[in-house]
């Protein structure tokens, strides 16, 4: 597994305020074909946490012909320990527009939408500013493509991205039967793109430093750089921005407080690696990916309680919809908090296990099948304090 | 344009099915059995309970057999481990979430989970009992349903069945997570919100989280009062008890059912055709009255005419279509019209004390309990029908009276309802009632004998969701000249869903009758009617009611002899103050 040093990186949020899309203005006059094979040449996998190569999204979209097509922004950001995409449309929302105006030229749509997180209406002011002058721009640029912001109604399976057409149609966040996927037939049953807020930055990016340069960082299967918001038990907490690929005893090393006992890497629907397991995780789509999302724990944390808040999370945030996710996360809840108090025997915590893996095979969406990550990497990990 | 096949692999099987089939149909095609549960063949695809998940080579996960498009070279694995365990901890997610209570249950033997438990052998309770004490009690503030959340295992058929199917929206779902279920307009009780009754959710719940109102203890009970106890069967409920009891319909079934009546101690069994025919006869007449005042004077009666036989439209159409209010028939339902005239003529044929009558309606239909309810629906003061059970109820009381029907002799009914014509039958299909019109008004205007294609009218057959038909009258007698060359327009809607795409649409084209059931394929399809119920279910009961008009000698309603004889000794003639005070729902405006 390759990995390398930490390294600190700054793209996402340097280079802005020069920036009067000039990147934008420069790659509309390209081949959209062409521009697709950069963004391919380049690496770029999905800043959601899923890791789907952006190219290849771009493309098939490109691919399927129909009426119309259309772009969406996923700004639900909901993942716990997740605040990058708030500050990526804070701070160089310009970025964001020209990766989606980008999309838009190579797939066709005319139309464009942000998806805004319910707790993130206070920036829609702000943001509808800056599609006042985009639209602006693009109109100067002949390029006949409107973004409008959606809020959510604040649910975390909005940000899964089929739940997110339905949101956006009307109908209650819940995920779709895959296939077929956004791309096939997505919003309105178009052909649809569904990009994180990060994802369309860093494409903006990799047009303007181009793919060659960009894909020198990160590892052959994690290439570049993504942001990372530290919480937890950490004198660094925030968003850094570092070269994917690196160890997390490196991570540790650099954000930790020295007495760091485990890392959650992805939030709630990620992965708990403990200490010992630091040297050889690499994060990064070789080993553990993340969405950003990265929870330090150090020696006064009571694994329990973290498990038991990630499984109350997620009882609340299940749709409801498919009987795995919606009554499978009630019973790891109630079966972890029998085993504590002795209610069930410790064997219990077997029947659990084998319950997870089932809801991570037959749930319908990410959410349902995430649940099992958290579960078991903490159960495994930190047994005793589960258990007794 | 010929759809593409494709070939794949199930367990090893080979088999082709068209492009667009999915993996559940491809399985169903080699005989092999996928379990499902939020699976119905009437409704959309949804894919949430996920009793159905397979696995398919090359994918990490498992997959909805009922969601997935069967693809080129797919090999897909029913019965593997993973699929194993993973079904049954589904099955016992499900249970745990179900107030299990089977022995006490309404559907105990007849219900889909309770299959799965006992297919997967569901008996140590591995996880923790997740129902909620206040969901055990029961929303039975509805004349036809009772909801029982503690049943419920979210499987969301009655929410597509009520919104997709019926376009009515009672149900819908609510919350998310742990809270997420199945409730009304801000969680009100079923009757202070809009609910026209139908029971489509009742005929494709996989549990008794949604049952009918049953009232067949009451009927027990009133049995043995002393009472003039007199009950009637619908053809449609004849023809579809046989799938709740175990025997296939013949030519003797309706005969030996009037025995088992008569000995479960009903005093006296009439035939709710008879009743039927006074209903195509007043419609006929209802329907003439009113295209000679529009002649007479323009917009002074409203046309077209709508039927108001299915209490489920009439409920929907208050509700949905106010404007309509007047178009609609002003003739009580057949059953209604049952129990009237059981309570005035019959009672005085009989030298019987009308009140102490009772009248017992078993019907296909659950919205026929909300009906009699109605206090408008009375006669002299009296209720019409005292009470109404479904086709399931009468089921489970002759279960309970140990009577084994095929091996009963045949009675006959009452002598003074014996006859009825092949049209009354047909008035419980989806256009049947437009079909049993057309007979009586071909014959009263043109005093023509119907001709073969009038009997057997097919464009108003089957279950398209609209469905039409035009007639030209020539030769008319001299009382309908007005009606000389002229084009009537006669509609059909097959079921709530369809009827905002046909009113949508009135304004553009002139209908003179327009026929509105509840239920896809009529009263056949109703709510109380055997469960599963299916589009291919309905179809084959309905073949049954087409086969009873074939084999009938009596094929006009108004040809019906016993019916000339209630109208020449009692009601008069067809529109008489008589009548209408009998047989229309409300005293009509005088002219």
């Amino acid at each position: 597994m390759e990995s390398h040093e930490l390294k600190r990186i700054d793209l996402i949020f340097s280079n802005y305020t020069t920036s009067k899309y000039k990147v934008l203005e420069r790659t509309l006059q390209r081949d959209p074909d062409e521009i697709i094979n950069e963004l391919m040449d380049s690496g770029l996998k999905g800043r959601g946490n899923a890791g789907f190569p952006t190219g290849l999204k771009w493309k098939f979209a490109r691919r399927n012909e129909a009426e119309t097509h259309y772009v969406i922004c996923n700004a639900n950001e909901s993942e716990t320990g997740t605040f990058k995409d708030r500050e990526i449309l804070e701070r160089v929302p310009r970025k964001v527009l020209s990766g989606m105006a980008i999309c838009a030229y190579c797939t066709g749509a005319r139309k464009g939408i942000i998806y805004l997180r319910q707790e993130y209406a206070y920036m829609m002011e702000h943001l509808q500013n800056e599609l006042n002058i985009f639209h602006q721009h693009v109109k100067e640029f002949n390029f006949d493509f409107t973004v409008e912001i959606f809020l959510g109604s604040g649910s975390y399976v909005s940000g899964e991205e089929s739940a997110m057409l339905d949101s956006i149609e009307g109908y209650r966040a819940e995920p779709r039967n895959k296939p077929p996927y956004p791309i096939t037939k997505g919003l309105f049953d178009m052909p649809t793109v569904v990009n994180n807020v990060e994802t369309f930055a860093t494409a903006q990016v990799i047009f303007r430093i181009g793919a060659e340069e960009y894909s020198k960082l990160g590892t052959p299967l994690s290439p570049g750089s993504k942001l990372f918001t530290l919480s937890g038990d950490t004198p660094k907490p925030g968003i850094h921005e570092l070269e994917l690929g690196m160890t997390l005893q490196d991570f540790v090393k650099e954000f930790g407080d020295n007495n760091t006992k485990a890392v959650q890497v992805g939030g709630a629907s990620g992965y708990c690696i403990p200490q010992k397991l630091f040297a050889e995780t690499v994060i990064g789509f070789e080993g553990i990916p993340t969405g950003g999302s990265m929870i330090l724990f150090n020696n006064s944390r009571s694994m329990y309680k973290v498990l038991h808040e990630y499984l109350r999370f997620f009882t609340e945030e299940s749709c409801g919809l498919c009987t795995p996710c919606r009554i499978g996360t009630q019973q790891l809840l109630k079966g972890v908090e029998a085993v504590k108090k002795g209610e069930r025997p410790v064997s219990y915590i077997d029947v659990l296990i084998k319950l997870a893996l089932s809801m991570k095979s037959s749930a319908k969406c990410g959410l349902g099948q995430s649940v099992a990550n958290p579960f078991i990497s903490i159960i495994d990990n930190f047994k005793e304090e589960i258990l007794y | 344009m010929e759809k593409y096949q494709v070939s794949l692999t199930i367990n090893n099987i080979p088999v082709t099915v068209e492009e667009g089939s999915t993996v559940l149909d491809a399985a169903r095609k080699v005989n092999l059995h996928i379990p499902t549960l939020c699976n119905h063949p009437d409704l959309k695809v949804a894919g949430n309970c996920r009793v159905c998940v397979v696995e398919i080579k090359g994918q990490k996960e498992l997959s909805a057999a009922c969601a997935t498009p069967a693809t080129e070279d797919m090999e897909v694995f029913t019965n593997s481990r993973r699929v194993r365990t993973a079904r049954k901890n589904i099955v016992e997610l499900l249970l745990s979430e179900h107030n299990a209570d089977c022995t006490k249950c309404y559907r105990n033997g007849n219900c889909e989970l309770q299959w799965l438990a006992s297919e997967y052998r569901i008996g140590d309770h591995v996880f923790h009992d997740l129902v909620k004490e206040q969901e055990k009690i029961p929303d039975t503030s509805s004349w036809s349903l009772i909801k029982d959340d503690s049943k419920c295992i979210r499987c969301q058929r009655c929410v597509r069945t009520c919104n997709d199917l019926q376009d009515v929206g009672t149900f819908s779902v609510i919350k998310k997570g742990k809270r997420q279920k199945v409730s009304t307009f801000l969680s009100k009780p079923l009757k202070e919100v809009f609910c026209i009754d139908c029971g489509q959710c009742i005929v494709r719940c996989p549990t008794a989280a949604l049952s009918e109102k049953a009232n067949y203890e009451e009927v027990w009970d009133v049995l043995e009062t002393g009472k003039h106890v007199v009950i009637s069967t619908t053809p449609a409920v004849r023809a579809a008890i046989g799938e709740e009891l175990g025997f296939e319909y013949n030519k003797h079934s309706d005969l030996k059912i009037v025995t088992a009546l008569k000995l479960m101690g009903f005093n006296s069994v009439v035939d709710y055709g008879f009743f039927t025919d006074i209903y195509i006869v007043e419609l006929c007449t209802e329907f003439l009255l009113r295209m000679k005042q529009a002649q007479a004077n323009e917009g002074s009666a409203k046309m077209p005419l709508i039927s108001s036989g299915s209490p489920g439209w009439v409920k929907y159409a208050a509700e949905k279509h106010p404007e309509l209010a007047g178009n609609l028939s002003d003739c009580k339902s057949p059953h209604q019209i049952f129990g009237a005239v059981v309570k005035s003529f019959y009672a005085d044929k009989k030298a019987l004390d009308p009140k102490k009558i009772i009248t017992v309606s078993v019907s296909p239909c659950t919205a026929a309990k909300a009906e009699s309810a109605n206090p408008k629906m009375e006669v002299n003061g009296l209720k019409d029908v005292d009470f109404t059970i479904t086709t399931r109820e009468l089921a489970r009381m002759i279960r309970q009276s140990g009577i084994d029907i095929e091996r009963l002799p045949e009675t006959d009914y009452d002598n003074l309802t014996q006859i009825h014509s092949g049209a009354s039958v047909l008035t419980e299909l989806s256009g049947g009632t437009t079909e049993a019109l057309i007979r009586t008004l071909y014959e009263l205007i043109t005093g023509n004998e119907l001709t073969p294609e009038l009997l057997k009218i097919m464009p108003l057959r089957g279950q398209n969701g609209i469905k039409e038909t035009v007639m030209k009258f020539t030769d008319v007698r001299a009382d309908w000249d007005f009606l000389e060359g002229k084009e009537l327009r006669f509609a059909v809607v097959n079921g709530t869903g369809n009827a905002a795409k046909f009113f949508g649409t009135l304004p553009e084209k002139e209908y003179h009758f327009v026929e509105v059931m509840a239920c896809a394929g009529g009263c056949i399809g109703g709510g109380g009617q055997p469960i599963p119920v299916s589009a291919e279910l309905v179809k084959a009961r309905s073949s049954i009611l087409y086969s009873l008009d074939e084999i009938n000698g009596v094929k006009k309603s108004h040809d019906n002899s016993a019916l000339q004889d209630i109208f020449r000794e009692f009601l008069k003639q067809p529109g008489s103050e008589k009548a209408k005070e009998i047989l229309y729902k409300e005293v009509p405006k005088v002219n």
